[in-house]
């Protein structure tokens, strides 16, 4: 029978309980891993959904849904990573992540800008000392199809021309073959090269598939020393779904009480609307809980989205819609 | 002088993954009422048509599956209310291809509806009649579920233009399975009212394609299909039909043949459904 | 990154009321019984007010069926089988059945708003689970009126006659379908007898069979308190009784009934237990046993209000558990970010309060939620009581409210003794990765339904009903039938 008194959790302490020493867990093998992942409890596929579906009904309203777009605009990273990508463009997307609405200073100024590593230097330079961080993908992004010596180089560069964060790719070859240790060495290479960058890490959850699989990367991320924990690269057909934030969201909830370090969560692709992200915002708040709703742990990837946070916005404020013309198209 | 109202007519086309176009052939041919007048130029499908129906029907048949057993039985009522609601037209065209007079069109078009109803109610109950569990010896938890064929190509009544129709397109549908249905050569209109109906009772394209035309010149390649699954071959008899199910055997074919069900019997119902039994351990 | 906990600077994201609107319910200040397909005056005028258990308010004022409204219900219901209902072929009751089920999802949000006013539980609830699973068991059963011959009792299965329901408060318009549509299906009649504290969605669902133009007698609804119910069981011109409450209640019908020759059916109360083995899916396993026992402020027969977890993850489950808890939200029914409503009546939350101050004096630990409760109306703060034995009160006895019992076990037979240990047998919930041991458990309890790795999940092609104590009978599927047929 369990001696352990209960303890009565004040609504003060209603988020992470942390323990009181901090210790990352020490994973000396491959070995080790698996045994550390094995013991991970799975996921109910049907019950995580079900999760998620219930917490998107429900409704905000007023000050919470016009707080919640602020939140929402301010976790933006304001993304475009073609191949047509050029100067103009990226000048155009680090003027808009600065000012997203030129005609209304009060709407806050987006998280970062995302970018590919050549083009890093360039929208350091238009961006200067704002607030807006500069984020570069890297290692071989999207697929990580590449040798560990040249996804290490992608790093150092993107660091070099001035790139606050990294979004590094894992090797779902290397997971979904069961060569875990490989995966987890490669995250901690990368975040050793990204020096005083931060990282996150993109799991590809799309090609990953399973919500166990999900949980399991979640962890081997974690355990690299990411700084956060990212969805997907977007340019696949299954990118960031309610479910699979869920149980991201837990991943890192569990992890911070295990260890004290608080990891963060990105979501991208796929996410176009306010009412989509204002979703995001919920399954945050009520799985993560409030030290997560912050641009500081939490983050979306997307680029259409911004103009329509914007345009919820301004219909709050004015009580009709506007046409999507009212704001910049980049 | 009295104005004459010009009535629009309509083009009959066909029906592949709920759309509605001509034969690519760019045939027609004349379909005559019972008593031999002009009724319609009614699309003259081609061995094509056929294959891009095949096609539809296989991309929509696991999507149909998967949608719950409620929600397949709401699709149908739904085609019962469109039905009702257009019974009308339907009696003229029973009518005119089967040489009712109206009384007896519309007790046939009531018969047609009431049906649709009865295989609306089937979707959520046939694994309740046809699945099992079964108490085999040994620690093993055993049930037995029934699950589509896959695409069924159905050949319909040549004479019973809307009840045979009704019949034998419906039953692989309620049990999970898609069609393509070669519509009676004469007397195809009413199948062609029905196919339109589907569109506004939320079938999903794909889940019943209706190819109108020669059977004789078309229905080969239906049959011979090696990704059909099963066939109905109601609207054919005597030596072609035998030829037509010879055919059916070399990709092994579930062949419903022609006859082969009253309307008490469950057949149709049972003619294209496998069943698939799982073993698990019981065990601490 | 050091690992302080950083607060965001909006702080917890609370929720601004989103209310639904009352006004889509068009209630009446009073309504008749509906007897003969119309809403008539009773016998004698002893109106009693349904209040709204939220706040206490007045909704309606409802009529009391006296014995002599109860026989008059009862004729029409027998003149209606013998002259109308009985010669209506299964393909039209399946037509009328259709058409109930249609009407009530095109009035689904009235229907919705009603509920929750009436009984107190939350909109989402009742929008999301009540109304559609209503409207569901109507469009199952329309589907089996026309293929009787095909239902496994033999051809041309014949119905019992004029049946008499009694239905709880818990679910008032889900508890009406469970009753209506299969009697209906299979050609009976029916006199139906709502509860006392949640009369509104019945007649609100006579004016559907109105709008159905279902003949009149077929359906009748006469609503009133006990003695409407007694005078029904007793009625000696009701072929069938078929009862959904307490187990208490139920005895004392089948008392009742015994010395005549009326079919019987009873679904009656449980003490579920929700076991969670040590690999079960955490998260997932956390929110079914929240859903087990909170879902509908607990006023579920089948409610998991037994959770029994394996020791080795005793305390992990219960730090999870009480962190969730927290999380519940608690108030305005209409509100649309409710999580659990009010306790649907004074009688009732008194009840609860009795039951849960001796899980205390037994020496229980108690954890109740710090949720903040409104002023005026039943409410109870979600509860969960640890170090709960098998011999406390509260482990044994139905509190039918927002509170948890937390036993623990050590091997799977301990699970199932301990499961198995009650008069009590309708459901119980199995939480486990390994399928082999879920079957194993479910084999060897004694419930009449088992939920692996959910709870509360219900649908009008699947058999519900209890053994032992918690009754005979089955609704839903085609076991559902057997109740109204004479077979």
């Amino acid at each position: 029978m369990s001696t352990a008194p209960l303890r009565l959790v004040s609504t003060d302490e209603r988020g992470v309980q942390l323990p009181t020493e901090s210790a990352l867990p020490s994973v000396e093998s491959e070995c080790q891993l698996k045994a550390l992942l094995k013991g991970l409890s799975g996921v109910d596929a049907v019950g995580a959904e079900a999760r998620a579906a219930k917490l998107a009904t429900r409704s905000l309203k007023k000050s919470t849904k016009l707080a919640a777009i602020d939140l929402a605009i301010s976790m933006v990273d304001l993304t475009t990573l073609e191949g047509a990508d050029t100067p103009g463009r990226v000048t155009s997307l680090c003027t808009k992540a600065m000012r997203p609405d030129p005609s209304d200073a009060s709407v806050p100024s987006a998280a970062a800008v995302c970018v590919y590593p050549d083009l890093v230097a360039h929208a350091r330079s238009v961006l200067g000392n704002s607030s807006v961080a500069v984020a570069s993908v890297a290692t071989a992004f999207p697929s990580g199809r590449a040798s560990l010596n040249v996804k290490l180089l992608d790093v150092k560069e993107a660091v070099s021309a001035g790139a606050d964060e990294i979004d590094m790719v894992i090797d779902r070859g290397a997971f979904l073959s069961g060569r875990v240790g490989q995966v987890l060495d490669e995250v901690m290479a990368v975040k050793e090269v990204c020096g005083d960058a931060h990282l996150k890490v993109i799991l590809e959850t799309g090609e990953l598939v399973t919500y166990d699989n999900v949980r399991r990367a979640s962890w081997i991320a974690m355990l690299g020393g990411a700084d956060f924990i990212k969805t997907s690269t977007g340019k696949v057909s299954v990118n960031a779904t309610l479910p699979t934030a869920l149980v991201m969201l837990e991943a890192v909830r569990d992890f911070g009480e295990s260890t004290g370090r608080l990891v963060g969560v990105k979501v991208a692709g796929g996410i176009r609307n306010t009412k989509d992200a204002l979703r995001y915002l919920v399954v945050v708040n009520e799985t993560a809980g409030s030290a997560w709703l912050t641009p500081n742990k939490f983050r979306f990837g997307a680029s259409s989205l911004l103009n329509d946070l914007l345009m919820q916005r301004l219909k709050q404020h004015r009580g009709v819609y506007v046409r999507p013309d009212e704001f910049s198209g980049d | 002088m009295s104005e004459i109202r010009l009535d629009v007519r309509k083009t009959y086309k066909l029906l592949i993954n709920g759309a509605f176009p001509r034969s690519e052939s760019g045939r027609s041919y004349e379909v005559t009422s019972f008593k031999g007048e002009f009724l319609a130029n009614v699309a003259q499908g081609s061995r094509k048509d056929v294959r891009d129906a095949v096609v539809a029907a296989r991309g929509a048949q696991s999507k149909w599956w998967a949608q719950s057993a409620y929600n397949r039985g709401q699709v149908i009522y739904r085609l019962a209310e469109m039905a009702e609601s257009r019974r009308d037209e339907l009696a003229e065209h029973v009518g005119l291809a089967e040489g009712f007079k109206d009384k007896g069109a519309q007790a046939s078009v009531s018969r047609a509806i009431d049906r649709i109803v009865w295989y609306a109610g089937w979707t959520d109950k046939i694994a309740q009649i046809l699945g099992s569990s079964n108490p085999v010896a040994g620690p093993f938890f055993n049930f037995s579920v029934p699950v589509p064929s896959g695409v069924v190509g159905v050949i319909a009544s040549q004479d019973s233009s809307l009840e045979g129709f009704i019949d034998a397109v419906l039953a692989p549908i309620a049990t999970g399975n898609t069609v393509v249905v070669l519509a009676s050569n004469n007397r195809p209109t009413p199948s062609i009212l029905i196919g339109e109906m589907t569109a506004t009772a939320d079938f999903p394209g794909g889940v019943l394609n209706i190819v109108t035309g020669h059977t004789g010149e078309i229905a080969p390649t239906l049959v011979g299909h090696e990704d059909v699954d099963g066939v109905d071959l109601d609207g054919v008899d005597g030596e072609f039909e035998s030829e037509l199910a010879v055919s059916a055997a070399s990709s092994i074919k579930r062949v419903l043949r022609t006859g082969d069900s009253g309307l008490a019997s469950l057949r149709r119902l049972r003619a294209f459904v496998e069943t698939s039994t799982v073993w698990h351990t019981i065990g601490q | 990154m050091s690992g302080d906990l950083t607060r965001s600077t909006l702080g917890s994201m609370s929720y601004d009321p989103a209310p639904e609107s009352a006004g889509v319910a068009r209630l009446k200040s009073e309504y008749g019984l509906f007897i003969d397909g119309a809403f008539s005056d009773p016998s004698s005028h002893q109106p009693f007010l349904t209040l709204n258990p939220a706040t206490e308010e007045p909704l309606s004022s409802v009529s009391l069926a006296s014995s002599a409204d109860v026989e008059r219900a009862v004729v029409s219901a027998r003149h209606a089988y013998d002259k109308i209902w009985s010669k209506t072929t299964g393909a039209e009751r399946s037509k009328y059945l259709f058409r109930i089920a249609r009407l009530i999802q095109e009035r689904a949000r009235e229907f919705a708003v009603v509920e929750t006013l009436d009984n107190g539980k939350p909109i989402r609830e009742s929008r999301d689970v009540d109304v559609p699973l209503a409207a569901a068991h109507f469009f199952y059963y329309a589907g089996w009126a026309d293929k009787l011959d095909h239902a496994g009792f033999g051809p041309n299965p014949k119905p019992l006659g004029v049946a008499g329901q009694i239905i709880p408060w818990n679910f008032p318009l889900l508890m009406a379908a469970w009753k209506l549509a299969p009697a209906l299906a299979a050609g009976n009649t029916c006199v139906l007898k709502p509860a006392e504290t949640t009369p509104l969605s019945a007649l609100l669902l006579a004016e559907i069979l109105q709008q159905a133009e279902l003949p009149p007698g077929v359906v009748n609804i006469v609503t009133g308190d006990g003695s409407t119910g007694s005078a029904l069981v007793d009625h000696p011109g009701v072929d069938k009784i078929a009862f959904t409450g307490s187990t208490e209640v139920g005895r004392l019908i089948q008392q009742r009934v015994a010395p005549s020759r009326k079919h019987l059916t009873l679904e009656l109360g449980g003490k579920g237990a929700n076991i969670v083995f040590e690999d079960a899916p955490i998260d997932e396993m956390i929110e079914g046993i929240i859903d087990g026992i909170f879902f509908n402020q607990g006023h579920v027969c089948c409610a998991g209000s037994r959770l029994l977890v394996q020791e080795s993850v005793a305390d992990e489950v219960l730090r999870r558990l009480i962190r969730r808890v927290d999380q519940l939200r608690v108030g305005d029914p209409m509100d649309k970010n409710t999580d659990v409503g009010a306790i649907n009546s004074a009688a009732q939350l008194a009840r609860i309060k009795e039951l849960t101050a001796y899980g205390e004096q037994e020496g229980a630990t108690r954890y109740t939620s710090s949720c903040a409760l409104p002023d005026k109306g039943y409410w109870f703060a979600p509860t969960v009581f640890a170090d709960v034995a098998q011999s406390h009160r509260v482990a044994r006895e139905e509190i039918f409210g927002p509170v948890l019992s937390v036993l623990t076990f050590r091997t799977p037979e301990e699970a199932v003794a301990k499961a198995n240990n009650s008069n009590y047998g309708l459901a119980c919930g199995v939480w486990s990765e390994k399928g082999s041991r879920t079957l194993w458990v479910a084999e060897r309890l004694r419930a009449g339904v088992i939920w692996a790795n959910t709870y509360n999940k219900f649908d009008p092609t699947s058999p519900f009903g209890g053994v032992r104590e918690s009754g005979f009978g089955r609704e839903g599927g085609r076991h559902g039938l057997e109740a109204y047929l004479n077979v």
